[in-house]
């Protein structure tokens, strides 16, 4: 009736699990109580959990990765506390089948739940706005990714309290991920929950690629479009290229779980190294649909801040097309000690320090963008420059990986915790938080507070830096990555500062928390009346903030790059717009519905609960074939509500 | 007044960057195509795999003793002629002749099932000679390669089905055409995985 399914699922021998998530349970009680005494379910419904607004999925998906971080950094604080804790004849609070499980996490939740909601998010935001057009070229099946998304992230919190997570890292290697060694849920949550949220991600590569081709303003050529659409069209290619790999590669995982097959099994002819090849085909390009939207924030900012155009425009933007070419033929990094020869390491090897070129011109691009400004040193800013320091470290020590002869020496090493990290906290998560305080009174109408967010910056930098450089000399000294206990003392001093530097940002982040609950609590002072609080460049700036529903009244009219930059320096004297009818897509609860049985149908194909599974698929089969009979989509926006709204918008800003 | 700080776009025939947002059915047909072809390499990591492992016998049968390249031609003929039909009833579609339509369609989708119907059968033959999908690495990735393909074929009559009962209840418009237009896509791509499938699968294999 309940497949593997019974109370010996739920951890009770083990009190720190069983405690924290009690805690979020009562916290999530306590929420879900407030939202009903208040009556803001119809609001919540109407307002965000059927809403196909590319704002407010964009809104949904950045506060996804927000609480998933602070998941997934409170497990980073576990094991920076164990490793500092458990040297020489101590054994630390956490035992390895634990310790296992949450590196396991971290790497998971950090990737697919943080990293990829917070960069789709900013790109759903503004994308559409910066084309000037008013939604994505499928709103509904938008909403259907985020929703998808986030029930991947709700089972991988599941396997908090309900069985375990996987031991395997976040790669999920077999054969230690087969059936053989890995019999028990663990890994099944980590299959399911992520080919959930890989379709979803997978359909917003779709709906993203279409937008940006296929529905752009008037006069909006290629070669006019911001830099940040071009590397979200960048980013986008490589989700459609890429997430099928990953997608088929679990599949295949799933078959020799589920079905006994032998793909990669020790027997039979299975091969565990073609696990390994497409993960990581699938794995590196990842790695620049995560960098490349961050290094399209980061030339918005540095063009805003510095009040002038970004330096060769073009040149970044055939770079971003380079990488997103380069980023398929690199694969084999990953594995340089798998043995397939020195000439295919050495092309790989090459390669993937080819890949630094593009980089580089992108980085003295922004260098000479800054060449004489007239530079704000705003948050954004900050971030940017910290960026740019940290993030050529972080290339540079990706270039020593990427010689063979280093890389058999570091592989798998504390030197390579310390280089992922460098460039994906100094490159992806500096330019969300950028484009996060960037963007923020875009999408809400009023600033976030300059002085939290240059601390939060600080910590971020300073702790940063106390976490990870220690790494590099810890690699360099011997330690291999996933350690649960340190058996050389004379690791401790450096896994002391590593600690400490964890805890640097934790303040960074408690700083941010406290920036968002400040600007809040005083938002009335920070209204952004204008819609352009930063002398922007680009159309998201020409709408007030926040945007109507419908984005701009009327199409923009783009004859150059930084359209709304060159609007400005004409001034044009606003034309009376004559106000059309306006169609937008209605709301739909598709999303919502069919990710919530996508949840009861991957909770049910990890516990083996066959009956649940079959009902699962068919309702989410029948919603989607519901929405797919429907033809009333649209909604009209009469001439004279369109009129009316702008009256009142523009010139409140915000006040709705 | 920023949201009217700049012109009015002009209402004229422009190129396609110059005009404005392309058109519904230009914006669907394309995001579908786009889908397609995620799906392509979706396939395609299966056939890499299917190539890696299709030696991996580990002393179980091979494709040369299993494969039946009567049936695979009978199967390969079922396909494209449903293509053929469902191209036909596109043209009907087209035309706005919805009984066409609907006698075009009802062909492919008995093709179709004809399809599935000697694939299942094949599956069921090799099954029963003890050379089932947890025999050998070759045989998983066999099964998993063609029966993906079958799945989409399954899939591809139910939409068809659906799309049958769209065009009888609601006629030929607009959203029905293009969410047949859609389908027609999706059925020739599965022609296309076929004819790989046919190539590296069986006609190499069956040596």
């Amino acid at each position: 009736m309940l497949g593997k399914l019974s109370w010996s699922a739920i951890p009770f021998s083990e009190p720190l699990p069983l405690i924290s998530t009690a805690v979020v349970v009562i916290i999530i009680l306590v929420a879900l109580g407030i939202v009903t005494v208040k009556g803001w379910w119809p609001y919540l419904w109407r307002e965000w959990l059927t809403s196909v607004d590319h704002k407010r999925i964009g809104v949904m998906y950045v506060t996804l990765g927000l609480v998933m971080l602070l998941r997934g950094f409170a497990d980073a604080l576990m094991m920076r506390s164990q490793q500092a804790l458990a040297v020489g004849t101590a054994q630390g609070y956490l035992p390895p089948e634990h310790y296992n499980q949450i590196f396991s996490a971290h790497g998971t939740i950090m990737i697919f739940f943080v990293a990829m909601p917070l960069v789709i998010g900013l790109m759903n935001f503004v994308v559409p706005l910066q084309l000037g057009v008013r939604d994505v070229a499928f709103p509904v099946l938008n909403s259907v990714s985020f929703w998808l998304t986030a029930a991947g992230a709700l089972l991988v919190n599941v396997s908090l309290v309900i069985g375990n997570f996987a031991r395997t890292g976040w790669m999920g290697y077999p054969p230690l991920s087969g059936i053989q060694f890995s019999p028990d849920v663990g890994v099944d949550y980590y299959l399911w929950s992520l080919q959930i949220s890989g379709i979803g991600t997978l359909l917003t590569g779709v709906n993203f690629v279409t937008t940006i081709l296929k529905l752009r303003a008037p006069g909006m050529t290629y070669f006019r479009m911001p830099v940040f659409c071009w590397t979200a069209l960048a980013a986008n290619l490589l989700i459609v290229a890429a997430f099928p790999i990953l997608t088929a590669t679990f599949l295949m995982l799933l078959l020799d779980r589920y079905l006994g097959m032998h793909f990669f099994t020790n027997d039979a002819g299975g091969n565990q190294m073609m696990y390994v090849n497409l993960f990581w085909a699938w794995g590196h390009p990842e790695v620049y649909i995560l960098i490349l939207p961050a290094f399209g924030i980061f030339s918005e900012v540095a063009a805003t801040y510095s009040g002038k155009a970004l330096f060769s425009y073009r040149s970044m933007v055939l770079a971003t097309l380079a990488i997103c070419i380069l980023s398929f033929m690199v694969w084999l990094h990953h594995f340089f000690t798998m043995g397939a020869g020195a000439n295919v390491n050495a092309f790989f090897g090459i390669m993937s320090a080819i890949i630094a070129v593009p980089t580089g011109v992108k980085v003295f691009n922004w260098l000479f963008t800054m060449f004489r400004g007239r530079i704000v040193l705003g948050t954004p800013m900050l971030f940017l420059v910290g960026f740019i320091v940290t993030f050529v470290i972080g290339g540079l020590t990706g270039v020593l990986l990427a010689i063979p002869p280093v890389d058999f020496v570091l592989h798998n090493s504390a030197f390579l915790v310390a280089h992922f990290h460098n460039v994906i906290i100094g490159g992806v998560l500096f330019g969300v938080l950028a484009g996060y305080n960037h963007w923020f009174p875009k999408a809400f109408g009023f600033t976030l507070d300059e002085r939290l967010g240059k601390a939060s910056f600080w910590c971020w930098l300073v702790g940063f830096y106390l976490a990870f450089m220690p790494l590099y000399v810890l690699g360099l000294m011997g330690m291999t990555r996933r350690l649960q206990h340190i058996a050389d003392p004379s690791w401790r001093p450096w896994l002391l500062v590593a600690g400490a530097g964890a805890i640097v940002i934790f303040c960074g982040i408690l700083c941010q928390i406290a920036q968002l609950y400040v600007s809040i609590r005083t938002r009335e002072r920070r209204r952004d009346l204008t819609g352009d609080p930063w002398n922007g460049r680009t159309l998201e700036w020409a709408t007030s903030s926040p945007p109507p529903a419908y984005n701009f009244a009327v199409l923009p009219r783009v004859e150059t790059i930084d359209a709304f930059w060159e609007m400005k320096q004409r001034g044009r004297r606003p034309v009376e717009a004559s106000y059309e009818t306006i169609h937008m897509p209605r709301n739909s609860p598709t999303g919502f519905i069919t990710a919530f049985f996508a949840v009861v149908t991957g909770f049910a194909l990890i516990w083996h609960i066959w009956w649940i599974v079959i009902v699962g698929l068919l309702a989410a089969a029948t919603t989607i074939l519901v929405f797919g009979w429907s033809d009333d989509r649209e909604r009209e926006i009469s001439a004279t509500e369109v009129a009316r709204m702008e009256r009142t918008q523009v010139g409140l800003g915000g006040a709705r | 007044m920023s949201t009217a700080a700049f012109e009015v776009a002009p209402k004229r025939l422009a190129p396609q960057s110059d005009g404005g947002p392309a058109p519904t059915r230009i914006v669907v047909a394309y995001g579908f195509w786009i889908f397609i072809l995620s799906d392509i390499v979706m396939f395609s990591a299966l056939f890499a795999a299917y190539a890696v492992l299709s030696n991996n016998t580990a002393g179980g049968p091979s494709g040369a003793e299993l494969f039946n390249l009567r049936n695979v031609f009978l199967m390969t003929m079922c396909l494209l002629f449903s293509s053929y039909t469902a191209g036909l009833g596109a043209l009907s579609a087209e035309q706005r002749k919805p009984e066409r339509f609907l006698v075009f369609a009802a062909v492919t989708f008995v093709l179709g099932a004809a399809f599935l119907f000697l694939e299942m059968s094949e599956f069921a033959g090799m099954i029963s000679k003890g050379a089932g999908p947890w025999r050998s690495a070759f045989l998983s990735a066999f099964f998993t390669l063609v029966g993906m393909h079958g799945a989409h074929v399954t899939g591809g009559l139910v939409w068809l089905a659906y799309m049958m009962a769209q065009v009888a209840a609601k006629g030929l418009r607009p959203a029905v055409l293009r969410r047949l237009l859609c389908f027609s896509l999706f059925w020739h791509a599965l022609d296309i995985v076929w004819i790989g499938v046919m190539t590296l699968v069986y006609l190499m294999g069956a040596q």
